[in-house]
């Protein structure tokens, strides 16, 4: 039964392992597995932003690239299946350099002022960021302007420190089943919007479930007067789409 | 209804060639979008007012066509035979044209278009119909042997033999990145799921790019018959034509090749008395142009915001609603008809061995002949701009030729022998794109030029992935510095880096080719950059150069 | 190290003084520090103007005024290494926060000055002009070193000044902190 619990979604259950190397260990995974799940089987981490267990992957951030041998382009982790006799490299000077500017690319995009921010010390941007020792962003930075809404009861959003994981609308589509969450527009314009672009306290769709603040890598979802090492759970996706697996 | 067999194919042609030899003279009107705006439509009412005027209504045909490719000195009137092609034509021209050339015989030498090489350096297999047949009669497409070849795949050939063609053929896909057809076909036949798809793609969102349109308004059932062959071969049941609704010709044009093809059962269930059956639907996209990326397309056509996601799973596998879908450009198919008709040994003697065929380009800018042309694979971009395009105009100096469009490479004269293929093209920094070509000379400056390419891609980006969403903006901030001298040294390598991480951290190839034109205007323009930078100097005079105080921003 | 101390600097521009309270938290590192380094200008140390010759200078605060990028400018020039001490000097931090919303000199000194006072508002003439955006340090000038941090903490600032005096390139991994 292991490998039925380790599959996502509605990917095939295949039992046939496939073996490839990971930074030169071989290790076997289900097919079908991610990349970045079999190297975290094994105990290889790998950084991510926008991945997050339980939900479709999305392979916007590009944080988790990875080499793989006998071609120089780079892959997602969390979006790339293991294949057979894969050579995959996790940690390289210049996968490093790229992850790097990942970060800083996405700290120039918005405003970000962490000595602000509600998710200063708890955000996954900022933790990325200090461990890869971004010291600072090589562009000038865009200072935002973007909507902050707080229309809703509690439920608060500040597009200024979003970065467009969609982590949020995934967890509203994919788990709560609202759908109240979803882009518009595109490039630099791209925000995150409730129903037809209302604000979220006249969203209709919108349960008040608190899963988009919970998943929100970042300071942009939070809950008003409730101190964000509460709120957020990266983990709620996956237990809640475990669980309901079993009572199925 | 009754089912169409070769017969009736061959009836038709009799028919129409019976009805076409009663006329010694044939004139030609192109009404495809460009010369429609220039007033082709009163050039055609004119000649139907003339040769009833002259009476020689049945000595002659006029007909309604598609482009002949030279755009730039529309409307343009073929008259056959001979090939006579008038420019520049008005109604008030008319009556001289039909007097002269029809009723005596004599044609008017200069009211001809005066091109040099334009149409001798040429290969027209794709256009071969285009600006010689009515792209809104069916019949007019038989006659040159249309449906023959999907008439011949379906009695005579299995689909694996199709595919095998194909294959042989070394056609690559002209949609931009140039992946063998045959194999593609392979992988979509070989896929287990069903029912299975394809997707004609003619999104075409590169800017000053037409090649695409111009093919679909002048011979829309080229394209129809390569679809219904590369159907039958992967064994597929329903077929769409993504198209850009900014393209209303092109979509009307096409609706009605569809219905014509629809009425004479060539469409629908058991097309020439076989089992096969195949369906073709129009999907018209709101014009982005990343919704020309193959995995946003699938998005768009399912009805979902045109992204583009990651791949594996390669559409080839799971498509459109999950299922197998081949997804091809427009001229790609086009092609694939005489292939089919004349063989693979005879398509692949056209071209170079690695890169057979011919690709369409949109040639633009900076050039004596402007237009539509197709030329065979191989040939360098000198042959191009200067014997097809006849060169700079105006005695100006030649500077760059971009090639690929917003993603394409900026080459300098020295780079002039490259050949036109896949291959050659990447080695030097560009790449072929969806066939766009715009020649730049001594008044363009190559600063501003990556800007206004990156400034496109800026607002193109799906806003999916970091780098190109957010990367991209970045470089913008940069250029608009230089451009308005207000940059520093620093900024060149703030360009060089982020372009290489743009190019290899995308998602898509939107952003993986975005930073092309900067990457190669610092490869080979970069004293430019630095007379930008340093002397606030824009040779071409295109940028504001005033002395930037970054104390007292304007 | 040559048996002459190194000459150490200080300064602030548009910041709140945070970075150099998280300085004066090395305390008795400080006598260590005081061993191999003379402590040559700082807004704690009464000199008005900056010496020339400085090895290593730590500058707090981003820069928001016209006189702010002059005297820069200056200190790069005396100075052998710079180091930006502090979110604001590194991104611009919460002197940036105007930057997103309250663009040229006017808006801000209106939104300073005029707009909480109901009687008599007036817009004092004595400050320099304030630039456009509140900018990072590293964008007027190069910068050789970042200590990010809202306030950074003591040993992060031991640690780069150490490295930096002891003629070694410090390792930020790890130890960069943003907020
Ligand atoms: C940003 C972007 C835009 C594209 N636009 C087009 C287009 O307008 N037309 C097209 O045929 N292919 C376009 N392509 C290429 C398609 O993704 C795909 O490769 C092609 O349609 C496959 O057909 P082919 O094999 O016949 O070339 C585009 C690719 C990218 C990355
Ligand atoms: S969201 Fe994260 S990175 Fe952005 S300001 Fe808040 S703590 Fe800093
Ligand atoms: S609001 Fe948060 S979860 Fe939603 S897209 Fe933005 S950063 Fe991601
Ligand atoms: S490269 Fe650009 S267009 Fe492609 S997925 Fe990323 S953001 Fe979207
Ligand atoms: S975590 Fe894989 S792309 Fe974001």
């Amino acid at each position: 039964m292991l490998h039925v619990t380790l599959q996502q979604g509605g990917a095939s259950i295949n039992p046939n392992n496939v073996r490839l190397r990971i930074n030169g260990s071989e290790v076997a995974v289900p097919e079908g597995t991610t990349i970045l799940k079999a190297a975290a089987l094994n105990g290889v981490e790998i950084p991510t932003l926008c991945e997050i267990e339980g939900l479709t992957p999305y392979g916007g951030c590009r944080l988790c690239i990875v080499e793989v041998s006998g071609t120089s382009k780079l892959f997602p982790a969390c979006t790339t299946p293991a294949a057979q006799g894969m050579e995959v490299t996790t940690q390289s000077p210049k996968l490093y350099e790229y992850r790097k500017m990942v970060l800083q690319t996405l700290l120039a995009e918005r405003t970000h002022i962490c000595a602000v921010c509600v998710a200063n010390e708890h955000c996954e941007l900022q933790a990325n960021a200090n461990n890869h020792g971004v010291d600072h962003v090589m562009y000038e930075r865009n200072w935002s302007c973007e909507s902050i809404d707080s229309s809703h009861e509690f439920l608060v959003i500040d597009r200024n420190r979003c970065i467009l994981c969609t982590r949020c609308i995934r967890v509203c589509d994919q788990i709560e089943g609202a759908h109240t969450l979803d882009l518009k527009f595109r490039s630099k314009s791209t925000n995150v919007i409730m129903d037809q672009d209302q604000n979220w306290g006249q969203a209709m769709s919108c349960t008040s479930c608190r899963k988009c603040a919970k998943v929100c890598p970042v300071g942009a979802i939070y809950i008003e007067n409730e101190n964000i090492e509460f709120t957020k759970d990266r983990d709620i996706a996956a237990f809640l789409s475990k669980r309901r697996r079993r009572s199925r | 209804m009754k089912q169409l067999k070769l017969d009736d194919l061959n009836k038709i042609v009799d028919q129409e060639l019976e009805f076409g030899q009663a006329y010694n003279y044939r004139i030609n009107v192109c009404c495809s979008t460009s010369c429609v705006s220039l007033g082709s439509l009163k050039v055609l009412k004119a000649f139907e007012d003339a040769i009833k005027e002259f009476g020689v209504e049945n000595e002659c045909k006029v007909a309604r066509t598609g482009c002949i490719g030279a755009c730039s000195v529309g409307p343009t009137v073929l008259i056959e035979p001979g090939d006579y092609a008038y420019s520049n034509v008005t109604p008030e021209k008319v009556r001289q044209i039909v007097r002269d050339h029809i009723v005596l015989d004599l044609p008017i030498r200069d009211m001809l278009y005066e091109s040099g090489t334009f149409f001798q350096k040429q290969h027209r297999l794709v256009l071969r119909n285009a600006g010689k047949i009515d792209p809104g009669r069916i019949q007019d497409y038989i006659c040159v042997g249309g449906y023959g070849a999907l008439c011949k795949v379906l009695t005579n050939m299995a689909p694996q033999g199709v595919i095998n063609e194909v294959l042989a053929s070394g056609l690559r896909g002209r949609g931009g990145a140039g992946f063998p057809t045959g194999q593609k076909w392979r992988l979509v036949a070989r896929a287990v799921n069903t029912p299975k798809y394809i997707v004609a793609n003619l999104d075409e969102g590169d800017p000053g790019v037409y090649a695409n349109r111009s093919l679909a308004e002048a011979d829309p059932h080229a394209i129809i018959e390569g679809m219904l062959i590369a159907a039958y071969a992967v064994g597929a049941e329903k077929g769409y034509i993504y198209i850009r609704s900014e393209y209303p010709l092109a979509v009307q044009t096409l609706q009605k090749a569809l219905a014509q093809a629809k009425a004479m059962s060539l469409l629908g269930s058991n097309v020439f008395e076989t089992p096969f059956k195949f369906d073709i639907e129009l999907r018209l996209g709101a014009g982005a142009f990343v919704a020309g990326e193959e995995t946003a397309i699938l998005a768009s056509v399912e009805g979902k915001r045109a992204m583009p996601r990651p791949r594996p799973p390669y559409p080839a596998n799971m498509g459109l609603w999950g299922k197998p879908t081949l997804i091809q450009n427009v001229e790609t198919l086009a092609n694939i008809p005489l292939i089919v008709q004349n063989g693979s040994a005879w398509f692949a003697k056209t071209g170079m061995t690695k890169c057979s065929g011919t690709k369409c380009f949109s040639l633009t800018g900076k050039i004596a002949n402007p237009g539509i042309i197709e030329v065979p694979m191989g040939m360098s971009l000198r042959e191009v701009v200067f014997d097809i395009g006849g060169g700079v105009p105006g005695g100006k100096q030649f500077k760059a030729v971009l090639i690929g469009g917003p993603s394409g490479g900026c080459l300098p004269e020295q780079l002039l022998e490259t050949a036109i293929d896949y291959d050659s093209l990447l080695k030097v920094g560009a790449i072929m794109g969806s066939g766009g070509i715009v020649v730049l000379d001594e008044d363009d400056c190559m600063v501003d030029t990556a800007r206004y390419f990156t400034e496109f891609c800026v607002d193109e980006s799906c806003g999916r992935c970091t780098p190109c969403r957010a990367g991209l903006p970045r470089m913008l901030e940069v250029f608009n510095r230089i451009t308005h001298g207000q940059g520093e040294l620093t900024d060149i390598g703030t360009l060089e880096k982020a372009s290489v991480f743009i190019r290899d951290v995308s998602l898509c190839g939107l952003g993986q080719t975005a930073p092309n034109p900067v990457i190669t205007t610092l490869r080979y323009f970069k004293n430019e950059y630095i007379s930008h930078i340093t002397e606030h100097k824009c040779e071409a005079g295109k940028c504001y150069t005033s002395r930037y105080n970054k104390e007292e921003p304007a | 190290m040559s048996s002459e101390k190194a000459r150490l600097a200080t300064m602030w521009f548009y910041g709140c003084s945070g970075c150099h309270m998280s300085f004066l938290d090395l305390d008795e590192r400080l006598v260590d520090l005081a061993k191999v380094a003379t402590l040559v200008h700082s807004p704690i140390v009464d000199i008005k103007h900056f010496p020339p010759d400085v090895a290593l200078t730590l500058i707090e605060g981003a820069v928001a005024n016209v006189e702010q990028v002059e005297t820069l400018r200056e200190v790069r020039k005396r100075t052998k290494l710079l180091v930006s001490l502090g979110d604001c000097a590194v991104t611009g931090n919460v002197t940036a926060l105007r930057n997103a919303w309250e663009h040229g000199d006017r808006a801000v000194l209106e939104r300073a000055y005029a707009d909480p006072s109901n009687l008599n508002a007036q817009i004092p003439n004595l400050v320099p002009k304030l630039l456009d955006y509140a900018r990072p340090l590293h964008e007027i000038v190069k910068i050789d070193h970042y200590i990010p941090g809202c306030p950074p903490n003591a040993d992060q600032i031991y640690y780069v000044v150490g490295e930096l005096l002891a003629g070694r390139q410090p390792v930020m991994e790890g130890r960069s902190k943003y907020g």
